[in-house]
């Protein structure tokens, strides 16, 4: 078996030196109970080959994104990831590293967390930023609880703007806690009022910019009214790219940003890993949860990197600690970081125009599909379209598949008993559309709708 | 020594590298992207941005060159050994790297219509399978993304289950005093509160004690098996019955099922729940700290509070289920989308690769190696219990008392003689640990190079080389780095006037 070093004869060498004649022995502390009668009703090794030929199966059944016209983001967005992130990835150095608990010998993965921690900082306009959490929904659930322990109030309010997994994965990481959730209705329209539930017991209102079904708009108000009584303004990021183009919600005056990282580096993966990404402010910084990369010096004076503040961790404090995380995404941290570094300021800019051009460009070609509306006001990349009041979305984007189309995502995916939402689609285009791809869609729209 | 400095600071190989925002070079671009044309501010909601970011702007060749230095100043299972007890560092295959990448696998969107993703369907339902039938229990929650989170779902099934059956007073969960960090603070998360239980002499969970605060307000046990001192807790089945008699649920810890795959069958012990680590039991790289999964087995009577999403086989094939139906009460959700698809392949990559026969080798001889750690170096190191240990052998400090070399000296010295350290100070209930967890991955060869400088080193230590071991490393990118000064000052990002100082 090729990942197996030991032959026969090291096995019989070390049983000699151990003092034993069976492996068998060495397991004797299993109870008899315990131990597997036979052998399991499962397959035997294979090859290479034959592993591939199966893999290569089963990629043969899907339909992959790049062999169609794509239109789907929802939260997570197909991006062209340059050819140097991935190859840079597979550095062995970094691949197989662990977590840099012995920094004499983890420097590389250590200076560039840190640099990752720059790169969101700068990004989303806070002043500090973690090492990643698993994914945007978890970090958004985390920057709730985070909210409670800052401002010691228990009410949360979940804006209708918010992805629905991530409303969902706050709303379980909450369950069985002392606080509360307030859930928003879906707000395809962007018509939602949150300035009117903000109150003295309010610890946090937590929306997503640009929201789930496209709509942007300035939180700045939000955020004063928040500040006003004491809470925090939470805002969520589905996608980064979004903040080469508008302002972060840094400047708008977010007191915690998350993000789903997925965007830039790491490509769909059906969905996983994310990379959650998570900012404050300096003052919190101690009430954040997950690991965080230092700048120190070495006994020679060198600058060099660390792992601190972990009296926050789990490893730690145990049940005290701010959370329960330990493995995070430190990987996709990299192939962000490198995305991003291979943009720049410069290309991300354009890189943000890109994807709003096009987004305003089918829009454009959509005028020619009747009944449809597009119904935010302003969007980056993605918007959610009305297909008229007798629609059915789920319908529409399944004929569209057996057109060879992945034509959006209807809402009613998430929002099943929602019967207004029957008819609203959410379209997303990037820079990996073609004007092609999007006649396309439109041909298909005009025959389906 | 004095010629060693050189103009540049680098010694050969070893290469200073900047911060990559100390390198900006403005105009410079490493992606060519078209003109977008022209931008529609009315569509922009008053909200486009005024000012840059301030992120450095750099050619291709200058972030390869930047990110191919840092990674030659850090360690990986690719450069050496690494024994690091309970993180399970075990060759990365790279077959499992290329399934992963595989464009029909990679290029999905987690919200494709479910017709044109029955492939993706079908590498969660193998996988299930496997964990299914490798543990002999019924049901897996598959989206957990790490070991913690693995716990944090089991422990909602747990909370759940109990709610359901009018049993929501019950909120202590006992947890050996042995147990990782991430135990008690999941519980936490739970709202539930922490019971520590004390360790015998022999390494294994005092069943007396456990017994003594089992009550009607218990939630759960956790229970690490193997647990972190490598040893098999030889009393599970007693534990699991008081446990259940208490009317509670089995929470184990399943970080070190690596050493136990194809040998012992979970379902036989009594649990209730189990996570997998699939970044160290099947072998996805651990990339610097992640991406892990942590899929949790769960029992008939957890089985229904399952989090969605799971894939079913329906009339039309995989079927994925997002939403509660048919009966099933879900917890809820624990993150987004559809779990840690891409290290789903990659596990299963290597679990086909090995089979049934390989798995059961693999465990074998991770204990054999380990054992074989043991055996030679219990003469000159203080193994911390007797007898046989399962895939990690555990010393602590005995051996360095009145040296005037602590744990933490030793780690480092080894890392000059081109090792990565032993796991230090964990677990927490023998004196200055240092646990050794060599995986199935390695061969006689460089066990024995391990064991010699071990050996070496020790013998060092009887000589009185004190300072030596303090002095050390010596021969890395960096020495023994200030980590009080960067809790007491924290500098946890670069900003633009630290360039000038």
């Amino acid at each position: 078996m090729r990942y197996l070093p030991l032959t026969d004869a090291d096995r019989e060498a070390m049983l000699a030196a151990i003092g034993v004649k069976t492996v068998d022995e060495l397991f004797r502390d299993v109870p008899e109970a315990a131990r597997l009668a036979g052998p399991l009703d499962l397959p035997g090794h294979q090859g290479e080959m034959a592993v591939e030929r199966a893999f290569t199966r089963m990629a043969g059944r899907n339909l992959s994104a790049g062999c169609a016209p794509f239109f789907i983001g929802a939260g997570a967005y197909r991006h062209h990831i340059p050819a140097a992130v991935d190859q840079l990835l597979l550095r062995g150095e970094f691949l197989t590293a662990y977590t840099p608990y012995q920094p004499e010998v983890s420097q590389g993965t250590l200076q560039m967390l840190f640099e990752f921690q720059t790169q969101v900082a700068m990004l989303t306009g806070m002043e500090v930023a973690n090492a990643s959490m698993y994914d945007g929904s978890t970090a958004c659930a985390e920057a709730a609880l985070m909210a409670c322990r800052v401002t010691k109030r228990t009410k949360v309010i979940l804006s209708g703007s918010l992805h629905p997994h991530a409303i969902e994965t706050t709303e379980t990481s909450l369950r069985y806690t002392e606080l509360d959730t307030e859930i928003l209705p879906p707000d395809p329209l962007g018509f939602e009022d949150l300035l009117g539930r903000v109150d003295e017991a309010t610890a946090c209102v937590v929306v997503q910019n640009p929201g789930f079904f496209g709509g942007i708009r300035d939180l700045a108000p939000l955020a004063a009214i928040c500040h006003e009584v004491g809470a925090l303004l939470v805002v969520m990021v589905a996608e980064p790219t979004s903040l080469g183009l508008f302002q972060s919600p840094g400047a708008m005056g977010a007191d915690i940003v998350v993000a789903e990282g997925q965007s830039l580096g790491m490509g769909l993966n059906f969905g996983g890993p994310g990379l959650g990404l998570f900012a404050t402010r300096d003052k919190f910084v101690r009430q954040m949860p997950g690991r965080l990369a230092g700048q120190t010096v070495d006994v020679d004076g060198k600058r060099g990197w660390v792992l601190t503040l972990s009296t926050r961790e789990q490893h730690i404090r145990r049940e005290k600690a701010t959370s329960n995380i330990c493995t995070n995404s430190g990987l996709c941290a990299l192939a962000f970081s490198i995305h991003l570094s291979l943009l720049g300021g410069t290309g991300l800019a354009r890189l943000a125009e890109a994807n709003h051009a096009a987004a305003t460009r089918l829009e454009g070609k959509l005028k020619a599909v009747k009944g449809l509306r597009v119904l935010p006001q302003s969007y980056y990349n993605e918007f959610a379209v009305h297909l008229g009041d007798d629609a059915d979305a789920a319908a529409i984007i399944d004929q569209l598949a057996d057109k060879g189309i992945l034509g959006g995502v209807p809402a009613s995916r998430f929002y099943p008993s929602w019967p207004e939402l029957r008819p609203v689609l959410i379209l997303a285009a990037t820079e990996t559309n073609t004007d092609d791809d999007m006649d396309r869609l439109v041909a298909g729209l005009k025959e389906c709708v | 020594m004095a010629d060693s400095n050189t103009f540049s600071g680098n010694r050969g190989l070893q290469v200073e590298e900047k911060l990559i925002f100390e390198m900006d070079n403005p105009g410079a671009v490493g992606v060519d992207l078209p003109e977008p044309g022209p931008i529609d501010l009315d569509r922009m909601g008053g909200v486009a941005r005024r000012a840059g970011t301030g992120l450095p702007d750099l050619s291709e060749p200058q972030v390869v060159r930047h990110y191919t230095r840092l990674s030659q100043k850090n360690y990986g299972i690719d450069t050496g050994f690494y024994p690091l007890g309970s993180c399970t560092m075990k060759h990365n295959p790279r077959l499992s790297e290329k399934a992963a990448r595989l464009p029909g696998l990679a290029d999905l969107h987690p919200f494709q219509p479910q017709k044109t993703v029955q492939g993706a369907l079908e590498v969660i339902d193998s996988l299930a399978h496997w964990l299914k039938v490798l543990t002999g229990m019924p049901a897996v929650a598959m989206s957990p993304a790490a070991g913690a989170h693995g716990e944090w779902c089991g422990l909602m099934a747990i909370r759940a289950a109990h709610e359901e059956a009018g049993q929501g007073h019950r909120r202590r969960v006992l947890v050996p005093e042995s147990a990782h960090g991430t135990n008690p603070a999941s519980a936490a998360m739970c709202g539930f509160s922490v019971d520590s239980i004390p360790a015998k002499d022999n390494g294994r969970v005092d069943l007396d004690v456990l017994k003594s605060k089992l009550g009607p307000d218990v939630a759960a046990l956790m229970l690490t098996n193997p647990n972190t001192c490598g040893l098999f807790e030889t009393e599970i089945i007693e534990i699991a019955a008081a446990v259940h008699e208490a009317g509670a649920y089995f929470y184990c810890d399943g970080a070190n099922f690596n050493a136990i795959v194809g040998r012992v069958r979970i379902a036989n012990l009594g649990i209730d729940c189990m996570h997998i680590n699939l970044h160290k039991t099947f072998s996805t790289p651990h990339g610097g700290g992640g991406p892990g999964a942590g899929p949790t087995v769960l029992s008939a009577a957890l089985a229904p509070f399952a989090p969605v999403p799971y894939v079913v086989h329906g009339a039309n094939g995989f079927e994925l289920v997002e939403g509660a139906r048919d009966g099933a009460k879900p917890f809820g959700r624990v993150k987004g989308f559809h779990g840690q698809f891409g290290v789903f392949v990659r596990a299963l990559a290597y679990i086909q690769s090995m089979g049934a026969d390989g798995l059961r080798q693999a465990s074998s001889d991770a204990v054999l190696n380990a054992n074989y750690l043991q055996a030679r170096l219990g003469d000159v190191l203080s193994a911390s219990f007797d007898g046989p240990c399962m895939h990690e052998a555990l010393f602590d400090d005995r051996f360095l008392k009145d040296t005037g070399v602590t744990t933490l000296d030793f780690a480092k010295a080894m890392i000059d003689e081109g090792f990565h350290p032993m796991t230090m100070y964990f677990p927490l209930v023998v004196h200055g640990a240092l646990l050794m967890e060599p995986t199935e991955s390695e061969s006689k060869e460089s066990l024995d190079q391990f064991i010699e400088v071990v050996r070496g080193l020790a013998s060092k230590v009887k000589a009185g080389a004190a300072e030596e071991f303090k002095a050390a490393p010596r021969f890395t990118p960096r020495r023994r780095l200030d980590e009080t000064l960067a809790a007491r000052n924290p500098v946890l990002r670069w900003k633009p006037q630290v360039a000038k100082t």
